[in-house]
């Protein structure tokens, strides 16, 4: 899971206090399930601990305690580097794309770039799982297995091309 | 100093007004795999053609084996396609009425050699790709992967220094086209040829040892794989 980077992401704008984060995950991922507020905050104080976000107000103008937290230039750092690393392509782990890709987007870093990157981290996963099935000796049961997760790396790349597609269409309209 | 097996320099090629490539360059070690990818439209098989001198560019440069394309006459380009490059198409492309074994044999009966060292030399490639047996039957009593493999052995009999295939396992089936690659391949590197592979296919791509993708005729990224 990547929560505390997608965090991050939603502080790139500016400041914002855990109820804002809560909302502005579920609008950036409208049909995933909503982040629970639990674990916004222990997020939020996680990211504190590290270093990676800093309280800038607290007050309560009456009401239950508001902490805003803001992005520290530890945190831009961490979240900038996150968002140029590929994901290592494995059963499962494609999720995590998906959030980055988003995340990309609205933060406006270079998702075209991104997506280069992530299709050639693919592309190089699916030529090791067959140069692993061409070494091994027999049908076994991790070839299978194998196979499984080159089927599923195909159809994130077809995804990934997609998004390449509608992105770039994107930057040519707005040009 | 080797020279590079396929250079290209700011290649652009139209067709009426459609604009396929570009200012597309490349560059091809010997011995390298190279697949162009990119969606439909975005001048892969042409920039393929250009490379291959089946197309000739309206402006850049195409080096084959270090001799520049637009310097030959027609026929030593011809001379020069013919024995160091080979084609590989989506649907084989062998003459219909020639047997498998004389379909192997042309391109070195063109060449000029005597016919039965053509044959030998087509028998044995026909039997290193798998179809020995086909040698004496006709590519419509054969099936499409038979052709296919019947098609490498031509593209390779010349012993060439790049085979270009364009969408080459497009007309079979995902493990037949599989199949298909491990062969092409195999029978690359038993010649020491580079080859470049248009494809739209992702598992297909991931064989190569670089990826070049292009869209509307401009090279969009490159990466190298191994």
């Amino acid at each position: 899971m990547a929560t505390a980077e997608l965090v991050l992401g939603l502080l790139h704008r500016g400041p914002a206090h855990g109820y804002d984060v809560k909302r502005g995950h579920d609008a950036w991922f409208p049909d995933s399930r909503p982040l629970a507020f639990g674990q916004v905050y222990t997020t939020l104080s996680r990211l504190e601990r590290d270093g990676l976000v800093e309280v800038v107000e607290r007050g309560s103008e009456g009401g239950p305690e508001r902490t805003v937290y803001g992005l520290t230039d530890k945190g831009r750092a961490h979240l900038a580097d996150w968002l140029s690393e590929p994901i290592q392509p494995a059963l499962g782990a494609v999720d995590e794309m998906v959030r980055k890709v988003v995340a990309t987007i609205h933060t406006g870093e270079d998702a075209t770039a991104f997506l280069a990157r992530q299709r050639s981290s693919h592309l190089r996963r699916i030529r090791e799982l067959r140069a692993a099935s061409a070494d091994a000796d027999d049908d076994t049961p991790a070839r299978l297995v194998r196979d499984f997760v080159a089927v599923h790396l195909d159809a994130d790349l077809r995804w990934l091309d997609g998004a390449m597609d509608r992105i770039t269409e994107l930057k040519e309209t707005r040009r | 100093m080797t020279d590079l097996a396929l250079e290209l320099l700011r290649v652009e090629y139209a067709y009426r007004r459609d604009v396929a490539l570009r200012g597309v360059s490349l560059k091809v070690e010997p011995g390298e795999v190279v697949a162009i990818t990119g969606p439909s439209g975005c001048g892969k098989s042409t920039l393929l053609h250009c490379a291959a001198g089946i197309l000739r560019p309206q402006a850049g440069t195409v080096q084959l084996v270090g001799q520049n394309l637009a310097d030959l006459s027609e026929a030593n380009r011809t001379r020069l396609r013919r024995t160091q490059a080979g084609v590989v198409l989506q649907f084989g492309q062998l003459v219909p009425d020639l047997t498998l074994i004389d379909n192997v044999a042309l391109p070195l009966l063109l060449e000029g050699h005597d016919r039965q060292r053509a044959r030998r030399a087509a028998t044995e490639w026909l039997d290193r790709v798998g179809v020995g047996d086909d040698a004496s039957a006709v590519p419509g009593e054969l099936s499409g992967g038979q052709n296919q493999r019947a098609a490498v052995a031509r593209a390779l009999v010349t012993g060439p220094a790049i085979v270009f295939a364009d969408e080459p396992t497009g007309s079979l089936d995902s493990l037949a086209g599989e199949q298909m690659m491990e062969l092409l391949l195999a029978s690359v590197r038993t010649g020491g040829a580079a080859l470049v592979l248009v494809t739209h296919d992702n598992m297909i791509a991931a064989y190569a040892d670089r990826e070049v993708r292009l869209r509307d005729g401009v090279v969009q990224h490159e990466v190298a794989l191994s």
